[in-house]
């Protein structure tokens, strides 16, 4: 699946695309954006809904979503070495 | 400490009233991101992994109490209240907001501070020894003439757009504490045979994805030279880096592809130029420049000794405190790598307290090293037991400089959106491993350092023990380097060979400090060591 994130244009919080024109800071809530990816990007950043905006490989997990790259999955989860400033301590950063 | 003039107020101003109207337009839809990122980034404001990340320039290293204390003011006010304090001397913030950042440039403005010239290709904040002007054995302070390289480098309209980014230091003895020959510009400050003073040049050093020791490219240039020497490496650079390959843009490989000689030759005719255009100021202005770091008024009447009948405070002592050039004095290092720790971060309150013990013990000044410690450069030795109390109540006195608990980390994949793998939990993991006092002290100077890819931030290149972070599809993993140094006997260091886990690269770190125990003679370094030994026993340790 291919889910969308950004960062919120006001304040860079990491934002994930939860459909229509819905973002969520939480992984969980990101929807598969499929062969639309691209244009829905293109809309949102035009309505400034996202910023730095881009498509993420994902596979759906009993978690949801889960980013195929460390990376995205770093950045759903937050610093993993900051537990207090995490937003999700349980996504799993190394692959299963 | 410098003072802004009218002159450098009124620029710094005029860019945050700039910026403000940028933010504001940006927000408002008014540009896009391609447009605006220019523009942010030459304001230090990145957008990182999880955030903007705002990177705050500390001109050479050096902090008023009244400037660290509005680090800590920002971090607590804009931030989550800690910051990041960098290989080069800078500190940088990791939760902003885009609509907060004009109001801290404003915030930073009040105490002489701010964030330009802190990313792009243009030069970059000039580096210094973090004992400036407290050292004995320096040529002269070389604050004086980092300052007025930062005048001459501000806005200065010809190489705000290099082919890439450009780091200069300023050190003044031989004693290398700032990794000075691994910046595009070295500059040591040295006396001639006649007494006068002039700077030792050495161009094209960096790190990066292909690291490079600067080679002498001048013996001598007279101090009324040096701003129109530098002119004439930047002016060459300008016009023959490379700016078709992002890659090979630096001008290390200028350097490099060209020769030394060569490079050096084309500097010389153009200094022979730029000579003639009187670049550089009348001594009247470096002198009014140098009245700002005229040494402080030292009590006359402090004592020389210092009480070490603490067992806890004579570690600390023996490992933290530096010699000053004046006998009464010391220079006292405040580590931030306790155990288990994240290298570099300080948190608000002790950003505050360092201001506080700034102003009360160190005549109101610290300094940023580039091995993200915080030093207070002119402590009373009487006072040195009084401070460390401090130190120690507010975590902030771990005893371990250049230890193996000393170690540099750069944000890694925790923060960073280049990263390939992270190098704060493996920091942590070995400064764990290594916790015992005695057994870091038993391995004496052993200066490590991590960086998260290969743009090499955390100067894994220059560790006595280096570790980079790569990507194996996918997965986090470490190469492991021996034989670096930064310092005055500067190497790059080797792979070892295959990379290790995150656990793996613990394990082998204490393999190869116990070869370097078993084979040491007497007063080698792990380093020494390792040159007079070569990589064969050790990689026979980590892989036989
Ligand atoms: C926003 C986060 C950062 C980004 C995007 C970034 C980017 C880069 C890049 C691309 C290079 C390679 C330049 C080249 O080889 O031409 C580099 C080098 C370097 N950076 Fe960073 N960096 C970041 C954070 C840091 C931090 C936190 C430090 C200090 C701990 C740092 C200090 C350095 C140093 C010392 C070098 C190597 C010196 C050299 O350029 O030769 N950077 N950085
Ligand atoms: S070395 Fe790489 S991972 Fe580390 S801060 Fe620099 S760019 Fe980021």
């Amino acid at each position: 699946m291919i889910i969308l994130t950004g960062n919120d244009l006001k304040t860079g919080d990491v934002i994930w695309w939860a459909g229509e024109t819905n973002w969520s800071r939480h992984l969980s809530d990101a929807v598969d954006a499929g062969e639309e990816a691209d244009a829905v990007l293109q809309r949102e950043d035009a309505a400034r809904r996202v910023n730095a905006g881009y498509s993420v490989e994902a596979e759906q997990t009993e978690r949801g979503p889960m980013p195929l790259h460390i990376k995205d999955r770093v950045r759903a989860s937050g610093p993993t070495v900051r537990q207090d400033l995490a937003i999700d301590t349980n996504i799993p950063i190394e692959k299963a | 400490m410098y003072q802004y003039d009218k002159y450098d107020q009124s620029l710094v101003d005029s860019r945050v009233a700039e910026f403000r109207d940028q933010c504001e337009r940006r927000i408002a839809g008014e540009m896009t991101e391609d447009q605006f990122k220019p523009l942010r980034l030459q304001n230090g404001l990145y957008l990182q992994l999880h955030a903007y990340m705002l990177r705050v320039a500390i001109p050479y290293g050096t902090l008023s109490g009244d400037q660290m204390r509005m680090l800590a003011t920002i971090a607590r006010k804009y931030d989550r209240d800690y910051g990041h304090f960098t290989t080069r001397q800078n500190i940088q913030y990791n939760w902003i907001k885009l609509e907060d950042a004009a109001d801290i440039l404003q915030d930073l403005s009040t105490v002489e501070m701010h964030a330009i010239q802190t990313s792009g290709n243009c030069i970059r904040n000039i580096s210094s020894d973090q004992y400036a002007g407290a050292s004995a054995e320096e040529a002269a302070d070389p604050r004086p003439w980092a300052e007025l390289l930062r005048q001459w480098s501000s806005f200065h309209p010809e190489f705000a757009h290099l082919p890439r980014k450009f780091k200069i230091c300023v050190i003044a003895s031989d004693t290398d504490r700032a990794a000075m020959r691994l910046h595009d510009i070295g500059i040591q400050l040295v006396e001639n045979d006649a007494g006068e003073l002039g700077a030792r040049f050495y161009v094209g050093g960096g790190m990066g994805r292909t690291p490079m020791i600067a080679p002498l490219i001048r013996e001598f240039v007279s101090a009324d030279d040096l701003i129109s020497y530098c002119e004439a490496c930047l002016r060459v650079y300008n016009r023959y880096g490379r700016r078709d390959n992002k890659y090979k843009a630096r001008i290390k490989i200028l350097v490099h592809e060209i020769g030394a000689e060569e490079y050096k030759r084309q500097v010389e005719e153009e200094f022979a130029h730029i000579k003639t255009l009187n670049l550089d100021p009348p001594r009247a202005e470096l002198e009014r420049i140098s009245e700002f770091f005229a040494p402080p008024a030292f009590d006359a009447e402090a004592p020389t000794e210092v009480d070490l009948s603490d067992p806890d405070f004579r570690i600390w002592h023996d490992q933290n405190v530096a010699e000053h050039k004046n006998p009464a004095y010391a220079i006292a290092t405040i580590s931030l790598k306790p155990v288990g720790g994240i290298p570099g971060d300080a948190t608000a309150d002790q950003m505050d307290l360092m201001a506080d013990l700034a102003k009360q013990y160190s005549f109101d000044e610290c300094r940023v090293t580039h091995s993200q410690n915080i030093v207070l450069p002119h402590v009373r030795k009487a006072d040195l037991y009084a401070l460390w109390q401090k130190l120690d109540e507010a975590g902030l006195a771990p005893a371990n400089l250049d230890l193996i608990g000393d170690m540099i980390a750069c944000p890694g994949l925790d923060y960073c959106s280049l990263a390939n793998a992270r190098s704060i939990p493996l920091a942590q993991k070995i400064s764990q491993r290594f916790a015992d006092q005695q057994r870091q002290k038993e391995l004496g100077e052993l200066k490590l350092k991590i960086s998260g890819c290969i743009n090499a931030c955390g100067h894994h290149h220059a560790g006595h023990i280096g570790i980079l972070g790569v990507d194996r599809k996918g997965v986090e993993n470490y190469q492991l380097l021996f034989g670096g140094s930064g310092a005055e006997d500067v190497s790059l260091a080797k792979i070892t060979g295959p990379g290790f886990t995150e656990d793996g690269v613990v394990d082998a770190i204490e393999k190869a400090t116990d070869l370097y125990l078993a084979q040491r003679e007497e007063g080698e370094r792990f380093v020494d060591t390792y040159r007079r030994i070569g990589m064969e026993p050790f990689k026979e340790a980590l892989y036989g």
